[in-house]
């Protein structure tokens, strides 16, 4: 996947409803989505969406630390959400900044509600995703590797969550954000959904929308939502149908 | 590492005990190590990257290069920073928050590593003497972590930047003679004259051993860590964890690194010979 130069282009958008990497309106970028990934943890994904890589653990349900942070009746849920310094043009800090604390949060409160947390009471479930190379949407593109790094841990859940940016470039309405877009773009909302409730556990936005426009997003959202939600449940068939092949087929030998 | 979990003393005496018989956990030799795998070219926005595999554990690097101004006591050269994180993502035994000494001690071998070879004349990274100069940036992160972050993050270091493309900038002298860098659109290899290598020993009872595991490193008296240059000859050493080493041992220790060296050294060019 070759990254387009952070530039602003004359046009977002061509006359025949073409974007800047070459997709159509309504198209998202090539997603790849791999579980269990990281030998050492309980949990873990590595997610490309387009030009972004994304990989998340998780561990727990265990010991809470610091333990008065323990709560009688629930696991507690903690999310940690970081770039790498080089996954952006410019060098970034490795020192957390307000955005990286403010995501942390955003995509926390977007997962816990797939997560049975009153199954693991007084334990801890820690999620954390790095960043290695940035396309716009990471959030988003993250949201979709931690849950599926805590379906991989064997967390008990209610679903999955799965997340896109609908926004607006040059007029028109535009699924899966790339860096471009959500710098020179008119609007950017990204919509996390819980599926099979099909319930929204994050949405923000910034830019212009009139509420027509504002409706046809979230449609778009929950058509976009669909494929990434299939393409999650391809990649976690994909680790644990093989590991009951196998285990089949030495009970066979 | 003051979060590591204690291990149980009965798996700790079984390893202490193994080794005593010149066997290991998982089965390898002592001076065996680990599968080792390397990757270049991983991360597109940086100007190199790097994987590393060795084992169960994993590290990435990507390095950034801007322009900047050099240290006041060496104008005339370019400045080379290396940072290490330990994200609580690599293991259970990982916090988040500011650096750990461990962290610090991991990113401080590694670049002495680079630092006392001739890997890169940090002369030729001069852009105006006394003014601007390279800045390179070069940002360990271990990805899963199963012991030995030492070799695991020098041999990402160095064949980070034997792969690195600098940018090419001309000179503008603004009307109040003061000189600004602009990036031309066009990159240059940087010269590359040494691939060091190091290598880990550790020391449990009386044995010593390369390439410890997390379970070993959470039993290990001491540590050592040992860097050659292509001459093979020593350019960094580091000794960790509060045992000792007798004057034998530190020999012995080297001996065992030494016979490793070749192996490391063409992993790495292997991985970079088609770099152009």
């Amino acid at each position: 996947m070759e990254l387009i130069k952070l530039e602003k282009p004359e046009k977002l958008i061509d006359e025949n409803n073409i974007r800047v990497d070459g997709r159509k309106l309504n198209d998202l970028r090539p997603i790849k989505m791999e579980v269990g990934v990281l030998p050492k943890a309980n949990g873990s994904a590595y997610v490309e969406m387009g030009g972004n890589k994304i990989l998340a653990s998780v561990y727990g349900p265990r010991e809470v630390h610091p333990r008065h942070l323990a709560e009688s009746n629930k696991a507690v849920f903690r999310c940690l959400y970081r770039m790498a310094t080089f996954s952006v043009d410019e060098r970034k800090s490795p020192a957390p900044s307000r955005r990286e604390n403010e995501l942390s949060m955003v995509i926390g409160q977007a997962l816990e509600p797939a997560i049975f947390l009153n199954y693991y009471p007084k334990t801890m479930i820690e999620c954390t995703i790095l960043v290695i190379q940035a396309d716009g949407g990471t959030r988003c593109a993250s949201i979709n590797a931690a849950s599926l790094a805590l379906a991989d841990a064997g967390i008990a859940m209610r679903g999955l969550v799965s997340a896109v940016a609908i926004g607006k470039a040059d007029g028109k309405l535009i699924v899966d954000l790339n860096n471009v877009e959500d710098q020179f773009g008119e609007g950017d909302l990204p919509i996390a959904i819980l599926y099979p409730l099909k319930e929204v556990s994050l949405i923000q936005f910034d830019g212009i929308l009139t509420n027509e426009e504002f409706q046809q997003c979230i449609n778009l959202a929950y058509d976009a939502c669909e494929i990434i939600f299939n393409k999650q449940i391809e990649a976690l068939h994909k680790r644990y149908s093989k590991e009951i092949i196998e285990k089949d087929n030495k009970k066979e030998a | 590492m003051s979060s590591y979990d204690v291990i149980p003393e009965i798996e700790k005496n079984y390893i202490k005990e193994l080794l005593s018989k010149g066997k290991r956990l998982d089965g390898r030799a002592l001076d065996e190590f680990r599968e080792i795998k390397i990757e270049k070219d991983i991360i597109k926005k940086a100007e190199a990257s790097a994987r590393v595999t060795i084992g169960n554990t994993i590290v990435i690097i990507g390095i950034k290069v801007s322009a900047g101004p050099p240290y006041p006591d060496s104008p005339d050269s370019g400045v080379v920073t290396i940072n290490a994180e330990l994200l609580p993502l690599a293991s259970s035994h990982f916090e988040s928050g500011p650096p750990s000494a461990f962290a610090i001690e991991v990113a401080r071998v590694c670049d002495r590593g680079i630092r006392h070879s001739d890997i890169i004349d940090k002369t030729t990274l001069c852009i105006i003497e006394g003014e601007i100069v390279y800045i390179i940036f070069g940002d360990i992160y271990a990805i899963s972590f199963d012991g030995n972050l030492f070799d695991a993050g020098e041999l990402a270091l160095t064949t980070a930047l034997s792969s690195l493309k600098i940018p090419e900038y001309e000179i503008i002298e603004s009307e109040n003679g003061k000189k600004e860098v602009n990036f031309i659109n066009s990159w240059k290899k940087v010269e590359v004259n040494d691939i060091p290598v190091s290598i880990s020993i550790g020391k449990i009872g009386k044995t010593l051993f390369i390439d410890p595991d997390e379970k070993e490193e959470l039993a290990l008296d001491s540590r050592i860590t040992f860097t050659f240059n292509k001459n093979n000859e020593l350019i960094s050493l580091q000794k960790g964890l509060s045992g000792h080493f007798s004057k034998e041992e530190i020999l012995k220790g080297m001996e065992m690194a030494l016979s490793k060296v070749d192996m490391l050294r063409n992993k790495v060019i292997e991985c970079i010979k088609d770099f152009e």
